[in-house]
Order: C-alpha cells, then sequence, then structure tokens
C-alpha cells in the first residue's frame, strides 16, 4: 500500500471541505420546514455520526498507516471517550429522569444504589468530563502502548491484544455493577450546557463544531507526520531495528503516536454520543475496530485525507444498504474490502495517483513488511 | 589489557541453545585502526557485530568502549556513545528520500518530544550536503531511497553511519554483492573515512581486504585463530586447514 512521506499533503485541502460541506449542511437544517431544500435532521444526525467515525479512521490511520500498528481494537479509545461525555450528558439530565432523582441516573436508582459511585465524582460539570475523556483513554493507552512497545511486541500479536483490549472492556461494561448503566449504557440526554439537544440550532451548531474539530485534528495530525517526526515514524514503521542503531528509541516513537491517536478517537467518541444520543458497551465490539481498519484500507492508507474519506463513504454506503438490504451489508462490506485490497491497495487516495501523471522521483515504493524491522 | 584501546573484548562467551557462537574470544581495536575480520561462515563474525552493539548479550567476558561497559547498555545506547553498525543487506529507509535519510541519521536530536518542534539548521543543511558528496549520491538527493540501487543503498547507509559521526564504525560485508569498480570505489571511501575514524571491516571478498591493507584478524569457531597482514595470515598453516578443509 502506498504511504509515501508526500502523500498527506493533501490534508489541509480535505480540512477545508469538510467544513465548507458541513456548514452548509448545517446551514441547510436550519431553513423553514416549507423550504424544498431545507435538511432533515435525520440527515444532520447521520453527518455528525459520519465525522465521528472519521476521527476515530484518522485515529487508525495515524498508528496504522504511519506507525505500521494494526490496531484492531481503536474503538476502545472511542467508547472511553464516548462514556465520559456520556456521564455527564446523563448527569445533566437531573430530575426530568424517569425517577425524578436529581442526584442520581435512573439505572442506579434502578439498582437501588444510595449514592453515586467515586468515579462519578465531579461528571456534572463539562469541564470534568473533557479532561476525562481525554486522560482516560490516553493513560490507558500510555500504559497499553508502554508494555506492548517496551517488550517490543509487534504485527499480528499486537492486533491480537489490541483485540483482547476492547473485548475485555466491552465484558466489564457490559457488567450492571461496573456502574455505567449495563447493557443499556448512557442514554435519554436532555442538554449540554443547558442547550436543548434535541433543537434544530444545537444539533446545527454541534455538527459545525464537529467539522471543526475533525479540521483541527486533520491539521494537528498533519503537523505531526509532515516534519522530522513524521520522517521517523515511517522509519520506525519500515524498519525498526534500524533505527534503534542510529540511537533512536522506536519504542518511545511509537507511544507518543498511539496515545496522541488514542485522544483523537475519545473525542470522535465524545462527538458521537453527543449527536447520536446513546453510548452502549456494543461500541466496544471488536467489530467495530475492524470497521475501522476497513474504511481507513479503502479511503487509502498513510494519507490522512483517505481515513475521512473511507469513514464517511463507507458508512454513506452501511446508511443506503442497510435501509435496502439489511441482512446483507456485511457480505457487501467483506465483498468491499477484498475488492480495494485486490484492486485498489492504495486506496481512494491512490486513484488520484494514478491518473495524475507522476514523476520518477515521485514513485513511491510499497511499504515494507512492518515484521522485516523487528527480526 | 592496555588502557589505552578503543575496543577491547575479553573472553567473551555466547550460546544460542547450546550451539557457542563465540567462545572465549578476546580481541583489542586501538584508536584510529581499521581492522578487516575474516573467517568461513558460522565463525561468528556477525555475532561479534551483535554483542557490540547491545543486540545480543554475551553469556560472559567484558566489552569496553572507551570506559564503558557495553554490555549494560542496549542498542540505541550504544548508538549514542559513537558506534555505527551497516549491516550485511542494506537497510535504508525505503519511502523516506535520500535527503531525509541522512538528515535521521544526523548526531544529535534522539528524543521524539524533540523531533516534534525540530526544523533543519543550515549547519544540519551543510552537514547533509557533505555526505551526499562524500557518498556521491548528489543527483539522487532527492529520490525516495527505495528506487536506489543495490550498490547506492551501500553507500547510502556508510553515509548514514557518518552522519552518526561515530568513533567506531562496524561495517558487515559492504562489497557483498557489487561490481568491481564499487568494490575499489568502496575500499577507496573505507580509506578515507578511516583517517578520521575506527572501523572494523567484516568481509568475505580477498581482493577488496588485499586493497584496504590493513591488519587482519582470522576468527574461526567463535574465537580468534590468527592475527597479522593478510600475507600472514594467508600462510599460516591452521588458516589454511580451515579455508581449504581437513
Amino acid at each position: 500500500m502506498n504511504a509515501s512521506s508526500l502523500s498527506f499533503r493533501g490534508a489541509s485541502v480535505t480540512a477545508v471541505i469538510v467544513v465548507a460541506l458541513t456548514a452548509v449542511l448545517a446551514i441547510g437544517s436550519l431553513l423553514p420546514a416549507s423550504s424544498p431544500i431545507q435538511i432533515s435532521p435525520f440527515v444532520i444526525t447521520l453527518a455528525g455520526k459520519y465525522l465521528a467515525y472519521a476521527m476515530l479512521a484518522l485515529a487508525v490511520d495515524l498508528v496504522w498507516g504511519f506507525a505500521g500498528i494494526l490496531t484492531l481494537g481503536h474503538a476502545a479509545f472511542f467508547a472511553l471517550g464516548g462514556y465520559a461525555m456520556g456521564m455527564y450528558l446523563v448527569r445533566e439530565i437531573g430530575a426530568r429522569g424517569v425517577y425524578g432523582n436529581a442526584d442520581l441516573p435512573d439505572f442506579m436508582v434502578f439498582l437501588s444504589w444510595k449514592s453515586l459511585p467515586w468515579y462519578w465524582w465531579g461528571s456534572d460539570h463539562l469541564p470534568v468530563a473533557l479532561i476525562l475523556m481525554l486522560v482516560v483513554p490516553a493513560a490507558l493507552a500510555a500504559l497499553f502502548g508502554w508494555l506492548a512497545f517496551r517488550s517490543r511486541v509487534s504485527g499480528v500479536y499486537l492486533s491480537i491484544i489490541t483485540q483482547a483490549l476492547t473485548y475485555a472492556l466491552m465484558l466489564a461494561f457490559f457488567q450492571n455493577g461496573f456502574g455505567f448503566g449495563g447493557n443499556n449504557g448512557l442514554t435519554d440526554f436532555k442538554d449540554i450546557l443547558g442547550f436543548d439537544l434535541h433543537s434544530p440550532y444545537t444539533r446545527a451548531g454541534m455538527l459545525f463544531l464537529s467539522a471543526l474539530i475533525l479540521a483541527g485534528a486533520l491539521l494537528a495530525s498533519r503537523y505531526l507526520v509532515g516534519g522530522r517526526f513524521g520522517r521517523l515514524l515511517i522509519a520506525v514503521r519500515d524498519a525498526e531495528s534500524r533505527t534503534r542503531f542510529l540511537g533512536y528509541r522506536p519504542e518511545q516513537v511509537k507511544l507518543l503516536v498511539w496515545v496522541f491517536s488514542a485522544m483523537i478517537a475519545a473525542i470522535g467518541g465524545a462527538l458521537y454520543v453527543i449527536q447520536v444520543g446513546i453510548i452502549n458497551p456494543g461500541e466496544f465490539a471488536p467489530a467495530n475496530s475492524i470497521e475501522a481498519v476497513i474504511w481507513v484500507a479503502v479511503g487509502g492508507r498513510g494519507t490522512l485525507s483517505g481515513a475521512v474519506l473511507g469513514a464517511v463513504l463507507v458508512n454513506l454506503g452501511k446508511t443506503l444498504f442497510t435501509a435496502w438490504l439489511p441482512e446483507m451489508w456485511l457480505y457487501g462490506l467483506g465483498a468491499l474490502f477484498m475488492a480495494t485490497t485486490l484492486f485498489l491497495p492504495q486506496g481512494l487516495m491512490g486513484l488520484r495517483q494514478r491518473f495524475t501523471p507522476v514523476r520518477p522521483s515521485e514513485v513511491t515504493p510499497e511499504v515494507t513488511d512492518p515484521e522485516g524491522g523487528t527480526a | 589489557m592496555s588502557t589505552d584501546t578503543l575496543l577491547d573484548l575479553s573472553h567473551v562467551s555466547v550460546t544460542f541453545d547450546g550451539f557457542r557462537a563465540i567462545n572465549d574470544l578476546s580481541l583489542s581495536l586501538m584508536p584510529g585502526e581499521m581492522r578487516a575480520i575474516v573467517g568461513p561462515n558460522g565463525a561468528g563474525k556477525t555475532t561479534m557485530m551483535d554483542i557490540i552493539t547491545g543486540k545480543t548479550r554475551p553469556d560472559t567476558g567484558v566489552v569496553r568502549f572507551h570506559d564503558h561497559d557495553l554490555t549494560k547498555l542496549d542498542e540505541p545506547a550504544i548508538a549514542r556513545l559513537g558506534i555505527g553498525r551497516k549491516f550485511q543487506k542494506p537497510t535504508v529507509f525505503e519511502a523516506l528520500t535520500v535527503r531525509d535519510n541522512l538528515l535521521l541519521s544526523l548526531k544529535g536530536l534522539r528524543s521524539p518530544f524533540a523531533l516534534l518542534f525540530a526544523r533543519k539548521t543550515n549547519e544540519e543543511a551543510d552537514r547533509i550536503e557533505n555526505l551526499l558528496r562524500t557518498i556521491r549520491l548528489g543527483s539522487s538527493a532527492d529520490d525516495l531511497a527505495g528506487g536506489l540501487s543495490h550498490g547506492q543503498k551501500q553507500w547510502l547507509e556508510i553515509g548514514m553511519l557518518l552522519g552518526q559521526e561515530p568513533d567506531l564504525l562496524l561495517v558487515d560485508e559492504p562489497v557483498a554483492g557489487m561490481t568491481d569498480a564499487e568494490t575499489m570505489e568502496t575500499a577507496d571511501l573505507l580509506r578515507e573515512i578511516n583517517q578520521t575514524r575506527s572501523v572494523v571491516v567484516v568481509e568475505h571478498d580477498m581482493e577488496f581486504v588485499r586493497a584496504l591493507n590493513v591488519k587482519v584478524t582470522v576468527l574461526h569457531e567463535g574465537s580468534v585463530l590468527a592475527e597479522g597482514t593478510l600475507d600472514q595470515v594467508s600462510n599460516d598453516p591452521r588458516v589454511i586447514e580451515v579455508y581449504l578443509g581437513r
């Protein structure tokens, strides 16, 4: 697959396109219902979901495309970010819940809990929720990455333990006693900072905010991979042991991008929960993480823009396909992945390169086997 | 054991699954020296390099470089002390340009955080231009390293080694797969490098070793069999026996 140091240059253009298209949708949703070009609230929710998924895809591309870490558990960070935001949104319901308890969320009343567990402390304040949203996934990623990279676990073994990580979290969050709503998760949100989550203005504003955050994440990622650190990242991806003999510590390089990526995924999860209105343990399902990898493969690995493009297009396809032939979607997704691998190994972003004349000096070699450097 | 040696291996042994790859090996290198290491396959040449660079930890013995005990350090720490290594198979960063390969090799910044905010200084740009001239790759500076010929990759890797500004270079079979002309140019290049740095070269190619014209150490079954000029060792009956069969 193509992942030259040049192919992510379009990230800033993608950021502008994302913001512009989203602005059109957001404004369109605020037109009166009588207007023929009014955008329905349903479309706004979908667009918000796609942008949140694009954040997850961007996070996967950073570690898979640029550091050669095939993560099959990134939805764990996405879901943790989502739960942190969900906790705040649940507390915002206050006494408007089914049981009318101003101090305890409905599911805790239902479980006959008398007081909030300690780890819900401060969750009624948005700043605390925002800090938790970033710090918890980052800390988990740091611990996991430090252990894995220091022991030089890589390749398929690393992929398998990322799956185990997200699966273990899913099982934990399914427990009622774990304190996050069990299999129902967190839902029935009413407002955020006093703004009604069901108002078209709040929804349009949240969608536009999502686009701005995604654009910011794209630019930050481009900065990360575009400079000398990015060169080193590609060097570590392709020939890890060589970088060691140059005096670098590849485990530190991987850890840095891994934690950054986990935080991007977590922000995506928080934006998802606000706009979709529910978070439950299903978000930790291993299949979700694998889907995210497919989005990136379809869009084009190691290109940043491709991750966003892949996430939006595949999910748009999923929305249309599941409305038409719901049982067939997984077959469709599998076929898409196979077709991409066979006919478009560089993803959709590779098409652009295929149809533009390339100077010999820009011909990019295949990504070498990530295992090669660690043998 | 003299104290003015640059590198000193004494009584080093390492065993892999019962196989003694290095057996009570002792070897010293003076500052500024170039040494050729020869020996049949399995003599322990590459394992010796692995031990010096921290890739393999010896079971017993001491490896000293300046005043440091290398057996207690890992690869990046040893590389930062000033030991550079060129592998048998040329290993360059194929998806990066020749220039970027050299940039990453330059002695200096090694912390990932510092690299995040690093900008190329004029001094670094000059050092890269000098290296490009030394390794004769000026015209390919902005090409991806993956597109270079085998011989050019070997030179690029030597250039990256020089960028590290090491006191000691370990060079593993630098002329494997090179044409005769490239082989002789490489011998010239190594002699040029040796004017400022110590070099250990492992090589099978006897023409090349002759062209280097330096002290030769013959390894056999993990220890030193003979040491001296190429003529001395190639007339040594034990060396002849090892090379020509018993």
